[in-house]
């Protein structure tokens, strides 16, 4: 295709994605490398209602809007907001490896740390549901592509279910179906016999809550992708299979997933992503004191009462970083694929 | 179908209030935008400026949860978006911190007043702010559950956990006491409101340098941690919502919860049996042998800001002053404890005025208070949910606010 | 082909099948009936802090309301708060979400898939970063300047900004649609005497429906289920529905109408049912009819 063709067909949403996307990244990348300036604070007197007056320090505005005229980014400070506590904290983890603690305290000590503990959940979330999703969804999918079609599209509604109704109030709902009083939490109290069985109090099953769900809402998604994808495979190479005896089993191993396999990368590839940068779940659940996520750091930092532009930033090139890192095997892969289209 | 009732008996009020109504505001001309958050009695405050509106005034209205995130944008540009930003003790700070909002003192000499001394938010002489409404938490107990346990009214924490105990030796109830204390912005209030009853400060004298390392600071973890013995397992998950409800289910038999929150467990809705005529309110307890109640003052109020033309300056201002006028508080008088002229507190409104009467101090203005706050939210955290020592939670709350506040330009 | 084949499917394949079909939609569609169930309850039961038998006997909604079934949350959300007003915008923002996505992504799409150049892997690659983006950062940047040109607040601009945010995920499925489509297609029909466009128009937009049903289904869900970018960008009276529900929701200044909110969610799931069922011929047969050969 040449190149004045293939500008006129993508620029449109190229410019879509500078503007709003890519602008604003860089814009982030320079603000996390700076910090604030150093505030000019002058002692003032308060008096709030039913509060009387107390002598507090306020920021002189007119001092530090001269500063900032100055210099309007701030002070540089390199990439001194990545390594600091609230991020990759390098020097609180120098110091706790080379102490002389057990192993496990070492363990708990970084973990410890607010970026390393939400680090944890991110990736445990991000390699437990991504597959397990994935492979639900492909079995919902050989599954409803056998059923007759007069019930196919009420089914593929009500698969879709978990993904449509709002997260916000969909976990919320299932949390509650799950609490001690809910339908299901009370059900399995039943079950273990155990009434002091609570899945808000144990981390353990928070986890699990969280991870079960996270199967729940992100299988329909693949769901609904490989069901477009066994559309198109080729009906005479199943036959002809089916002519050489190959079994159902076989079938699926050696035709039907190999047509798949470039609708998986990209299954595998949005739901990487999008595993990487869990949140909504965390709120829905009420999760917070067992589990934390990158994201939800970053809206920690912006949803404050002092908001920290800055550090969020910082949290959001970082998990930009390890969402490519995460996703290195499948873009050589796309590469190679795409090497091998241009010949 | 009570509420509905009444709210189309003050629809019709609003409707037939709304001719006469122009003619007091006396506003000739100017354009009134406010930003508030989203709760009933802004949205009524909203609703009454809006009766100013006329064929030479406008008045907009955006209520919305995400106020604290749009304020700053909204108000640094020139003319700012909106005119109005109705604020709390916290969400001023991020204004004042970079100068958006203008001193009051002359609309006020010109059009205010009908509003009280005790209304005007000072900061170094200037009024920035005019508060209307306070809020806070405060004691909430069953006298039935107390009297069957034969223990008195209790005052302070120790009482608390001492009735506690004997709550649950007489098998009354197994998780007699509630807290908010879900970590996030809840757990740290609730830090604050303690830290604040010990009468000890939370900053260094004249610097941003965090000084809650100290006495007081550790016994307010410990009875923090104290009171998590007495409560439902699921704690970690109680917010100032969730907390009410699980109370108005006949749950709980003492907690601390939001004073903005107790006209829903009066009001004849949803409670358990015995819940609501048991109810008492009074001031928070008192701490560490200390006399005023552990609770931090709130105040709503509002501000002008400061990038917009000096008419438009005096239409918000009179607009507002229309909003909270006393026929407004009359005909909202259960939807806050307003601290309006003419304002008579009802039975939801007792605790909140109890911690004013009891020395209850306000909630820190100071312009770093929201990074300690956001520091508390995170790291008290594991300390709360009992897999750490309060040596090692204040020692993270020291590191998480002195990275911010490096950040921010507070500390070198 | 399917019901051919399923009469040769021995009967404990057929069975397995069968039970696991049953099993996943009860998993899939119980709690969206348990909440349809309980929107006409009153919270107490619905949310009850006693036993959830009472969600099913509506115990407190007899004592409150004297019948067994409310439609108090309808009422609260629907006429108390003005639900319509911002089931209104979802409509005007979902269908524009989706039109012009997909209008950008084919477009786009469809040159990254027959374009064999190092860049077309480039800017699938810078998509794919600019996707990993959280959201939430880049909304939060986007305030001043918006409040600067005073283009903050109204619904174009959350349309376009949800089509951009979504763009990256569209290209990318586009992309591999397109690729699965063989390129002798295109390339005979250019023979034949077509531009470039109308070879794309009129020879390879017929056989992709699949794709672009699939692909409008995920734009239209974002469109929908969006809650950064519509909460922080539209002022009140241009709000959608999910930050409308989650206002529902309690704080710590008022006590939530958690019933509004499930009512709400409740009311804006049934029309996608309704839209799902009208049109299901439409997306069953234009996932299958476009079976192409790849």
């Amino acid at each position: 295709m040449p190149n004045k063709t293939f500008f006129a067909f993508i620029l449109p949403s190229l410019i879509a994605m500078v503007l709003f996307i890519a602008l604003p990244i860089v814009s982030v990348v320079v603000q996390s490398l700076y910090v604030a300036h150093e505030r000019v604070m002058v002692q003032v007197e308060n008096c709030q209602p039913f509060g009387g007056c107390s002598t507090e320090l306020r920021v002189d505005a007119a001092a530090t809007a001269e500063l900032q005229r100055e210099q309007p980014l701030g002070r540089f400070n390199g990439l001194g907001t990545y390594f600091n506590r609230a991020h990759l904290a390098t020097d609180e983890l120098g110091a706790i490896l080379s102490s002389d603690r057990s192993f496990d305290q070492k363990v708990a000590q970084i973990f410890n740390l607010p970026f390393y503990k939400a680090l944890i959940f991110t990736l445990v979330y991000c390699f437990v549901v991504t597959p397990l999703a994935m492979a639900l969804g492909f079995a919902i999918a050989l599954a409803v592509n056998a059923l007759p079609k007069v019930t196919k599209g009420p089914i593929i509604f009500f698969s879709l279910l978990p993904m449509i109704i709002t997260p916000l109030i969909g976990s919320l709902i299932l949390y509650w179906m799950l609490s001690p009083n809910g339908i299901l939490g009370a059900t399995i109290q039943h079950i273990f016999n155990d009434p002091t069985l609570s899945l808000r109090a144990s981390p353990v099953l928070t986890w699990t809550a969280l991870l079960v769900y996270g199967v729940w809402t992100n299988g329909p998604f693949s769901f609904v992708v490989f069901y477009a994808g066994l559309q198109t495979v080729p009906a005479d190479t199943l036959e002809s299979a089916m002519i050489d005896g190959a079994s159902r089993w076989e079938r699926i191993r050696y035709v039907i997933i190999p047509h798949l396999a470039p609708l998986a990368t990209f299954v595998a590839l949005v739901q990487l992503m999008d595993n990487f940068r869990v949140f909504e779940p965390i709120v829905g659940f009420s999760a917070e004191a067992n589990a934390t996520s990158l994201s939800y750091l970053i809206y920690n930092d912006l949803s404050g009462d002092a908001q920290q532009f800055g550090s969020a930033g910082a949290t959001s090139v970082i998990t930009i970083i390890g969402v490519v890192i995460l996703l290195m095997p499948v873009l050589i892969r796309t590469w190679r694929e795409f090497k091998l289209k241009a010949v | 179908m009570k509420p509905i009732l009444m709210l189309a008996v003050s629809t019709i009020a609003l409707a037939l209030g709304a001719g006469a109504a122009y003619a007091e505001c006396g506003i000739e001309a100017g354009s009134v935008r406010i930003l508030s958050n989203d709760f009933e009695a802004l949205r009524a405050i909203n609703a009454a400026a809006q009766e100013c509106a006329s064929g030479t005034v406008t008045v907009t209205a955006n209520a919305t949860t995400e106020h604290k995130n749009l304020q700053v944008p909204a108000l640094s540009i020139n003319p700012a978006e909106y005119t109005v930003a109705v604020v709390a003790n916290n969400s001023i700070v991020p204004l004042l911190n970079d100068d958006l909002i203008r001193p009051l003192d002359d609309l006020i000499a010109q059009y205010g007043q009908a509003l009280q001394p005790s209304q005007l938010v000072k900061i170094d002489g200037n009024t920035m702010a005019i508060a209307f409404m306070g809020n806070g938490q405060h004691l909430f107990y069953r006298k039935d559950i107390l009297e069957e346990a034969g223990i008195e009214p209790p005052k302070s924490y120790d009482d608390i956990l001492a009735a506690a105990q004997i709550i649950r030796d007489k098998g009354l109830l197994e998780h007699p006491l509630g807290a908010s204390v879900k970590p996030g912005w809840d757990l740290a209030a609730e830090f604050v409101n303690d830290y604040l009853g010990t009468g000890a400060e939370f900053f260094a004298p004249g610097s941003a340098e965090l000084a809650i390392d100290n006495p007081e600071g550790r016994k307010v973890l410990e009875v923090m941690r104290a009171m998590t013995a007495f409560m439902d397992p699921d704690y970690l998950t109680y917010s100032a919502d969730e907390l009410i409800k699980e109370y108005e289910a006949g749950n709980i038999a003492i907690m601390v919860a939001w004073g903005s929150l107790a006209g829903a467990v009066l009001d004849d809705q949803g409670a358990a049996e015995g819940v609501v005529e048991n109810t008492v309110l009074t001031a928070a307890p008192t701490i560490n042998g200390g006399t005023i109640p552990a609770a931090a003052l709130w105040w709503d109020g509002f501000t002008i800001a400061k990038n917009i033309t000096d008419e438009d300056a005096a239409a918000s201002f009179q607009a507002m002053v229309h909003g909270i006028s006393p026929d407004m508080m009359n005909a909202n008088k259960e939807a806050a404890t307003w601290l309006i002229q003419g304002y008579e507190p009802g039975p939801a409104a007792i605790g909140v005025v109890d911690n004013a009467n009891g020395g209850a101090r306000p909630y820190p203005m100071q312009p770093y208070m929201g990074l300690l706050h956001t520091a508390l939210s995170t790291e008290l955290a594991e300390f709360i949910a009992g897999s750490e020592d309060a040596e090692q939670a204040l020692a993270d709350v020291k590191a998480a606010y002195d990275t911010a506040a490096k950040e921010a330009g507070f500390l070198q | 082909m399917s019901d051919a084949v399923a009469q040769k499917r021995p009967l404990a394949l057929n069975a397995i099948i069968y039970g696991f079909i049953v099993l996943w939609v009860i998993l899939a569609a119980v709690p969206f009936f348990w909440t349809v169930w309980g929107s006409f309850k009153v919270e107490a039961d619905f949310f009850s802090r006693e036993s959830w038998w009472n969600a099913i006997f509506g115990t407190s909604t007899t004592r409150q309301t004297g019948n067994a079934f409310t439609g108090a949350g309808y009422y609260g959300a629907w006429v108390l708060r003005d639900f319509w007003r911002a089931a209104g915008n979802t409509i005007i923002v979902t269908v524009c979400v989706t039109v012009i996505s997909l209008t950008l992504g084919t477009l786009g799409g469809y040159a990254l898939a027959r374009s064999g150049r190092n860049y077309a892997f480039w800017i699938l690659i810078a998509a794919l970063v600019f996707r990993a983006m959280p959201h939430i950062t880049l909304v939060s940047g986007y305030l001043l300047p918006f409040f600067q040109l005073n283009i903050w607040g109204v619904l174009p601009t959350s349309i376009i900004v949800l089509v951009a945010i979504n763009q990256p995920f569209t290209l990318w499925m586009l992309h591999s649609f397109f690729l699965s489509i063989p390129k002798d297609l295109d390339e005979s029909a250019m023979v034949d005497g077509c531009t470039r466009f109308q070879a794309f128009r009129l020879v390879i937009m017929p056989v992709m429906w699949p794709g672009v049903v699939t692909t409008g289904l995920f734009s239209f869900l974002l469109g929908y289920n969006d809650f950064a970018v519509t909460a922080m960008l539209l002022s009140a009276e241009n709000q959608t529905m999910v930050p409308k529900i989650s206002s529902f929701l309690g704080s710590i200044q008022e006590t939530g109408n958690v019933m509004y909110a499930v009512a709400a969610v409740v009311s804006a799931t049934v029309p996608l049912f309704i839209l799902v069922l009208f049109f299901q011929r439409q997306i069953v047969s234009g996932l299958t009819a476009g079976a192409v050969k790849g």
